[in-house]
C-alpha cells in the first residue's frame, strides 16, 4: 500500500528529501517506515531513537498500524532558541 | 440510562459535595444538561453566556479526552463515567488583588486592549497583576519578553547569563549593536524599560540549574523557553511539572519551528512529546546549524500569545497540541499529542520526584567545567599548532559543510559528516588523523564514526575552527 512520508527538520536534511511516497506492506508500522529510511541514510539511522512520528497529525507511538494513504511525519526534536 | 460523572473538588460544593453524581443521556453533551438540570449551579462553572463549553473544562469519557472523540456528541453507556477535569479557572491563578489600578497613562496606553472584550479592564488587570519568567534573552525571549512588555504584563523575569555577541544581533532584537559586550540582562532592562516604563523587570543572571529553577519558577504564573539546548529544556518541563505551571514552549531550527503549551494539569508535557534526548551534535543548535533571523520573531510572538490568553483565561490554549512551521513552505501543521501515561514525570506512576542532573541525562557535558581533554581522543588548538610547527605528518579532515568551508578554512580536506560512510575510504589510516568542525561537536561524531570503522589513531579538534581563529590565527573568520 501507499503512504506519504513528510520529514521535518534534520530528518529533512538526514534524506535530503521533504517529502517521499512510498510503498509498504499491509500492516506496516509507524517504525517500519523509519527502518526503512533509516537502512537508506545514516543519519536518519543515528535520530531514529530520538524522533516521534504523527499520522494523519496526530502524535503516535511507534508500533501504531498504517493504512493506504496515511500522511507519516517523522519529527525529530529542535532545540534552539 | 444513568451514566456516573465525576465531579472534581472545586464543583462539589454545587453536588451536595458528592464526587460523582448520576446523569442521563446517549451522549456525553445530553448527560451534561441533565447535569445541569440537577445542579444548576455548575451552568456558570462549564459554559460561557453564549452557551459554549468554558475552554479550561476538559471533559473525558473514561480515559479520552473528549476533543479526541467526537466532542459532545460522544455517545456514552452505562458503564462508562464522564469526567470533568478538574478546571483551571483562568488557565493560571493570577491572583488579581482588588488594589490592581491602571492609571490614567496606564488607561491610554492599553486602550486597544481595552477595546476588546476579551481583554477590556479586567483582563488588562490580569495581565498587570501576573508574573512570566522568560528563560533566556536570545532569539525567542527577544520578541517574548519585548511583546509581553509592550502587553502591560506586570512583572517579567529573565534568566540569562551571557553577554551580547556581534552574532546575536541578526536575531536577537532586544539588543542593539551599541550593547556587544554588554550584559543581555542589562541590555533587555534597557529595551523592555523603553517600551513600558511600567512593567517590573527582574534579571536573574544566572545559569539555571537543578539548584535554582523550583524557587525560581515558584514565583511566576507561567513559564516561557526560550532556551537554546535540550538539558535546560528538560529542566524547564519538570520544574514546571513539579510545580504545576503552564509551559509555553518554543523552539526552532534554520527555517523550522515548533511551539506548544505543555501544561501536566491537563495535558502532555515535553517527555511525554520526546522521551529521550538526542546524544550531542546530533540535532544541531543554532549556532552549529544556522537559523534564519525573523524564523525566532515567528515564533517568540505565537509564544507571547500563548502566554497573554494563559493569563486571561481566553481562547483555547495550545495544550495537547504541537505546531509545525516551515517557513520554506510556509505551513503550520498543528498535531495532537496526548498524555503518555508511562511518562517518568507526568505519567500515572511518575519516577521523577526532584530535578534531576541534566547535562549528565543528555550526556553533554557540563559547560562550566575547566576545558579538559582527553589525551587518547582529543587535541587542543596549542597542541595542534605546536605539533604542525615541530612538522608532525598528521591528516587533518574538515567535516563541515562546503558552505561553511567557503567561509573560512585551514586548508583541511573537506568530507561532510553526512558524506562520511560513503568517502571513508578517502582518508589515509596511515597516518594519525585530526578531525575538525565548527565548534567540536559534530568532529566528536565523526571521530567515533572512523575509530568503530578500524581507524587506530584518530583525535577530535576540541573547540574546532572556531577555537582555532580565536586562539591561533585570527585572519580566520570567526562565523
Ligand atoms: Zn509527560
Amino acid at each position: 500500500m501507499k503512504i506519504f512520508v513528510k520529514f521535518f527538520a534534520s530528518a529533512r536534511e538526514a534524506v535530503g528529501s521533504d517529502n517521499v511516497q512510498v510503498a509498504v506492506k499491509e500492516g506496516a508500522t509507524a517504525n517500519d517506515v523509519l527502518e526503512l529510511f533509516g537502512s537508506q541514510f545514516e543519519t536518519m539511522n543515528r535520530l531514529r531513537p530520538y524522533v516521534r512520528v504523527a499520522v494523519n497529525q496526530s502524535y503516535v507511538v511507534n508500533d501504531h498500524v498504517l493504512h493506504e494513504g496515511d500522511e507519516v511525519a517523522i519529527i525529530p526534536p529542535v532545540s534552539g532558541g | 440510562m444513568p451514566i456516573k460523572v465525576f465531579i472534581p473538588t472545586p464543583l462539589r460544593p454545587f453536588t451536595e459535595k458528592r464526587d460523582t453524581v448520576e446523569a442521563e443521556g446517549a451522549t456525553v453533551g445530553e448527560v451534561l444538561q441533565d447535569l445541569l438540570r440537577k445542579h444548576s449551579q455548575l451552568q456558570p462553572h462549564l459554559y460561557s453566556e453564549n452557551g459554549a463549553m468554558r475552554s479550561y473544562v476538559n471533559i473525558y469519557v473514561n480515559d479520552e479526552d473528549i476533543r479526541y472523540l467526537s466532542k459532545e456528541k460522544t455517545p456514552v453507556k452505562s458503564s462508562d463515567t464522564v469526567s470533568i477535569i478538574p478546571s483551571i479557572a483562568g488557565g493560571v491563578d493570577v491572583a488579581v488583588e482588588t488594589d490592581i489600578q491602571l492609571s490614567k497613562e496606564e488607561l491610554l496606553r492599553y486602550s486597544r486592549h481595552l477595546l476588546i472584550p476579551e481583554v477590556g479592564l479586567t483582563g488588562q488587570k490580569k495581565l498587570k497583576a501576573a508574573k512570566v519568567l522568560v528563560i533566556g534573552a536570545g532569539g525567542l525571549g527577544s520578541p517574548v519578553s519585548m511583546y509581553l512588555a509592550a502587553a502591560g504584563v506586570g512583572t517579567i523575569g529573565i534568566v540569562d547569563f551571557d553577554v551580547v555577541d556581534a552574532t546575536n544581533l541578526q536575531r536577537q532584537i532586544l539588543h542593539s549593536t551599541n550593547d556587544v559586550g554588554r550584559s543581555k540582562l542589562e541590555s533587555a532592562r534597557e529595551t523592555l524599560k523603553g517600551i513600558n516604563p511600567n512593567v517590573v523587570i527582574k534579571t536573574h543572571e544566572e545559569r539555571l540549574s537543578s539548584e535554582n529553577a523550583l524557587e525560581l519558577f515558584a514565583g511566576y504564573d507561567v513559564i516561557v523557553d526560550g532556551t537554546d539546548n535540550f538539558p535546560t529544556r528538560y529542566l524547564v518541563n519538570d520544574a514546571c511539572v513539579l510545580l504545576n505551571k503552564p509551559y509555553v514552549y518554543g523552539s526552532i531550527l534554520r527555517f523550522d519551528g515548533q511551539v506548544s503549551v505543555f501544561d501536566a494539569r491537563r495535558g502532555p508535557c515535553y517527555r511525554c512529546l520526546y522521551p529521550t534526548p538526542p546524544p550531542p551534535g546530533l540535532v544541531p543548535s543554532c549556532a552549529e546549524g544556522g537559523v534564519l533571523g525573523v524564523l525566532p520573531g515567528i515564533i517568540g510572538t505565537l509564544q507571547a500569545l500563548e502566554a497573554i490568553k494563559l493569563i486571561l483565561g481566553e481562547g483555547e490554549p495550545l495544550v495537547g497540541k504541537l505546531v509545525l512551521f516551515d517557513a520554506l513552505k510556509f505551513s503550520f501543521r498543528e498535531l495532537k499529542l496526548r498524555r503518555d501515561p508511562n511518562c517518568p514525570v507526568c505519567g500515572d506512576n511518575p519516577t521523577i520526584h526532584e530535578l534531576i542532573d541534566y547535562d549528565q541525562f543528555c550526556g553533554v557535558k557540563p559547560p562550566t567545567v575547566e576545558e579538559t581533554i582527553d589525551e587518547e581522543t582529543e587535541i587542543t588548538v596549542e597542541q595542534l599548532k605546536a605539533r604542525l610547527d615541530r612538522g608532525d605528518d598528521l591528516f587533518i579532515l574538515d567535516v563541515r559543510e562546503p558552505h561553511e568551508y567557503e567561509i573560512a578554512n585551514i586548508g583541511a580536506p573537506l568530507i561532510p559528516l553526512g558524506e562520511l560512510p560513503k568517502r571513508f575510504r578517502e582518508i589515509d589510516s596511515s597516518k594519525e588523523i585530526i578531525i575538525h568542525c565548527k565548534s567540536g561537536r559534530r568532529s566528536a561524531l565523526a571521530a567515533d564514526f572512523l575509530r568503530k570503522n578500524g581507524f587506530k589513531s584518530v583525535k577530535n579538534l576540541v573547540g574546532g575552527i572556531d577555537a582555532w581563529s580565536e586562539r591561533i590565527d585570527p585572519n580566520v573568520p570567526h562565523y
